[in-house]
C-alpha cells in the first residue's frame, strides 16, 4: 500500500437539510453534513435509523427534500449520465444474472460513459479486464456468475462500480453476506482502492469494530437524524451506543490503540424472567 | 498471468456477438423457405423455386426458365404465405424474448399482457358485426390487442406502486380475463358466426396474400428496429431495479419503450394470423439454451429463428392432413405445451434460465 497523498481538504459531497419521506413515515430528517475528498465516512446505527435512506438519497434512488451537492454541483440538476459518472453505488443485495460472464458484468459499469443506445468499445472492455485483474479476478473473466463464490461476487460488484470511474463510491452494507475473513478482505480492498484512486467512500456498516478500523469518520444515525459524528473515538461511546442500539456494549481498546466494540447479553446467563 | 494465458483469456472474453448463431439460423431460414415453397399440392423441384425467387431479386437481370404456372404457384400462392409466416414468427419470438426480459419472467409471452384476448375481442366484434366480412378485421384486432396492453400497463403501473413487473403481469391476467369474458359473451350471442370466430382464434395463414405482407411489414420493421436498439439495455435490466437506476438507466422508461415496441409487432402479427401461441416461449429459450443468454444474441437470433420455426410449423399445418389444414395454433401448442414444462423444469434445476 502506498503512502496516502494529502490533498487540501475540500468537501466533495455536501448535503443540506436532506429529508426523505415515505408515504407513512419520515426516514431522514434535515440531515446536513459534508464529506471531504478522499475520506471514508462510515454510517452506523440501528436498523431503520436511516442509513440506507441517506445512501439512497445520495445515490438519487429515492425522492428527497433539501440539497445534495457533489463536486459543488447540485445532483438534482444533473443528467443521469453526469450523475453516474460522479457517483457509483453498490447495493445491499445485488443481483447476478446466472449465466452472464464476469467480464460482461463488469462492463455494465461502463454504461455512464456510453450513449443511450451505444455499445461498449474495445477501450471499455480493456478497462473491464484491467479491473478484473486488479481485483484478482483476471483468470475468471470468462466464467459465468453462477459458478463464482460469495467473496468473488463481492469483488465483482466492486469492479463493476469502479468501472464507472466515479470519484464517489457509496456502499450499502457491502459485506453483510460474507464470512469474517472475506469481510475484512473486502474492506481492505476498498481501502486500498480508495487510496490508489483517491476515491471518497461513504458506506453503511453493521460491524462497529470494523467501522472504527476502516472509516476515517463515523456518523451515528438514530431516528433519521445524525446524533453524533466525528472520529471513532468521538462517536463510539458506551452509553450512547447502549441507548441507540437498545442493548449493552462494552468498548475495549487493544494494545495498538484500536477500538473494539463488544455486544453483551442484557440478562445474566440462565435467567429468563 | 503468462502472456499465453492472457491471450487465451482475451479470446474467451471477446465481446458477445450474435454473428455465428445468426449465420446458422439464417442458413436454416433460407432452407426452410425453399423447402416450404416447394412442397404443396403440386410439388416443385427446389431448383425451380430457387430460380423463380432469384429472378425476383432486384437489380439482377435473371429470367427464370420455369413455366408460367410454376412461377405463379411460387410467387403468388406459396411465397406470400411463407413470407407472412416468417414475419409473424419473427415478431412473436422477438416479442416473447422482450417480454421475458422486461418482466424478468421466463414464461412471459406476447399473450401474457392481454394481446391475445384484446385481439380476439376485436376480431369477434368485426366478425359478428359484418357477418364474416374480414377487411376490417386486422385493423380492429390490432386495436384490440394494443388497447388491452395499454389497459394492462396503466392498471399495473397505477395500482402496483413501484412498477416491478410483477404487478403488470397480474394486471395482464385480470385484463385478459375481462376481455375474454366479453368476447365469449359476444360469441354466445351470435352463435351463427361461431365457426368463423373459432377458425380465426386458432390461427391460420391460409388466406395470405402480398397485401397482408405489405399491411404488417411497416409495423414489423419499426418494432424490430426499436427492439434491437434496446438489446443492450435489456441485458442491463437483468440487474435489480435499484442497480439499473444507479447505472444511469431509467428502468421504467426502458420497460415502457420495449413493451410498446414488442406490442406493436405482436399485435400486427396477430391481426393477420390469428392467435398462435408458444412461439414466443419456444424460440427464445432454444436460443438461450443453445447459444447465449445475452439479449444481444437472443433478440436477433430469435427473430430469424422465429421466422424459420413458424414457416416450418405452417408447412406441417398444411401438409399433415392434406388437403385439409390443421390450425397453426394447434401445431405450435403441440410443440409448446411440453416445451413449457421443460423450461419450467430446467429453470428449477439450475436456478433460472434467464
Amino acid at each position: 500500500m502506498q503512502a496516502r497523498e494529502f490533498e487540501p481538504a475540500t468537501a466533495i459531497v455536501e448535503c443540506t437539510e436532506l429529508a426523505v419521506r415515505y408515504a407513512e413515515s419520515t426516514a431522514l430528517h434535515d440531515v446536513s453534513y459534508s464529506v471531504e475528498r478522499g475520506c471514508w465516512l462510515g454510517l452506523i446505527g440501528a436498523n431503520g435509523a436511516g442509513k440506507t435512506s441517506l445512501l439512497k438519497a445520495l445515490a438519487r434512488l429515492v425522492d428527497f427534500e433539501g440539497e445534495v451537492r457533489v463536486e459543488g454541483r447540485s445532483t438534482s440538476s444533473m443528467s443521469r449520465r453526469e450523475f453516474t459518472q460522479l457517483v457509483a453505488y453498490v447495493s445491499q443485495s445485488p443481483e447476478f444474472p446466472p449465466e452472464m460472464r464476469a467480464v460482461d458484468y463488469v462492463a455494465l459499469g461502463r454504461l455512464p460513459h456510453l450513449g443511450y443506445f451505444g455499445a461498449e468499445g474495445p477501450h471499455d472492455r480493456e478497462r473491464s479486464l484491467e479491473l478484473l485483474e486488479r481485483l484478482s479476478l483476471g483468470a475468471m473473466a470468462a466464467r459465468h456468475l453462477s459458478t463464482m463464490s460469495g467473496g468473488e461476487l463481492q469483488r465483482l460488484v466492486l469492479a463493476r462500480a469502479l468501472a464507472q470511474e466515479a470519484p464517489v463510491l457509496l456502499l450499502d452494507e457491502p459485506t453483510s453476506a460474507l464470512d469474517l475473513g472475506r469481510r475484512v478482505e473486502a474492506l481492505e480492498l476498498v481501502d486500498e482502492l480508495r487510496l490508489e484512486r483517491g476515491l471518497t467512500v461513504i458506506s453503511a456498516m453493521h460491524d462497529l469494530t470494523l467501522a472504527a478500523q476502516f472509516a476515517d469518520q463515523l456518523a451515528l444515525l438514530a431516528g433519521g437524524v445524525i446524533v453524533a459524528s466525528g472520529t471513532a473515538d468521538e462517536v463510539l461511546e458506551e452509553n450512547s451506543l447502549d441507548f441507540h442500539f437498545g442493548t449493552r456494549v462494552r468498548i475495549l481498546r487493544t494494545e495498538d490503540g484500536e477500538l473494539v466494540v463488544v455486544p453483551r447479553r442484557t440478562r445474566p446467563k440462565g435467567r429468563h424472567d | 498471468m503468462s502472456t499465453r494465458a492472457r491471450e487465451r483469456n482475451r479470446l474467451a472474453t471477446s465481446p458477445v456477438s450474435p454473428r455465428i448463431p445468426l449465420l446458422v439460423t439464417g442458413l436454416g431460414l433460407i432452407g426452410v423457405i425453399l423447402v416450404s415453397t416447394a412442397i404443396g399440392p403440386a410439388d416443385l423441384p427446389i431448383s425451380t423455386v430457387a430460380s423463380v425467387l432469384f429472378s425476383h431479386v432486384p437489380f439482377i437481370h435473371f429470367h427464370s426458365s420455369a413455366s408460367a404456372v410454376s412461377q405463379a404457384i411460387v410467387w403468388e400462392v406459396r411465397l406470400p404465405r411463407v413470407v407472412l409466416g416468417g414475419i409473424v414468427g419473427a415478431m412473436l419470438a422477438a416479442g416473447g424474448a422482450s417480454y421475458q426480459g422486461v418482466f424478468r419472467n421466463p414464461l412471459a409471452d406476447p399473450y401474457l399482457l392481454g394481446i391475445a384476448a384484446g385481439a380476439g375481442l376485436g376480431a369477434t366484434i368485426v366478425i359478428v358485426a359484418n357477418g364474416g366480412s374480414t377487411s376490417w378485421l386486422p385493423v380492429v384486432a390490432f386495436a384490440g390487442g394494443a388497447a388491452a396492453v395499454s389497459l394492462t400497463y396503466v392498471v399495473g403501473a397505477r395500482f402496483g406502486g413501484r412498477s416491478s413487473g410483477t404487478s403488470i403481469v397480474l394486471a395482464g391476467v385480470a385484463v385478459a380475463a375481462l376481455f375474454t369474458a366479453t368476447q365469449t359473451f359476444l360469441q354466445q350471442q351470435h352463435a351463427q358466426d361461431l365457426q368463423t370466430v373459432y377458425s380465426w382464434i386458432l390461427g391460420s395463414l391460409s388466406v395470405a396474400t402480398w397485401s397482408d405482407v405489405w399491411l404488417i411489414l411497416p409495423y414489423a420493421i419499426v418494432s424490430a428496429a426499436a427492439l434491437l436498439m434496446h438489446r443492450r439495455l435489456l441485458d442491463v435490466l437483468r440487474l435489480s431495479e435499484e442497480e439499473v437506476a444507479s447505472l444511469g438507466v431509467n428502468p421504467a422508461r426502458v420497460r415502457l419503450a420495449v413493451v410498446a415496441a414488442a406490442t406493436l409487432g405482436t399485435a400486427a402479427a396477430v391481426s393477420v394470423s390469428g392467435l398462435i401461441g408458444f412461439v414466443g416461449i419456444i424460440v427464445p429459450h432454444l436460443v438461450r439454451l443453445t447459444t447465449n443468454a445475452s439479449y444481444r444474441v437472443v433478440l436477433p437470433v430469435s427473430m430469424v429463428g422465429g421466422a424459420a420455426f413458424l414457416i416450418l410449423a405452417d408447412l406441417v399445418a398444411r401438409t399433415v392432413e392434406s388437403p385439409a389444414e390443421v390450425p397453426l395454433g394447434v401445431i405450435t401448442a403441440f410443440v409448446g405445451g411440453p416445451f413449457f414444462i421443460f423450461v419450467l423444469r430446467s429453470r428449477r434445476a439450475h436456478q433460472g434460465v434467464l
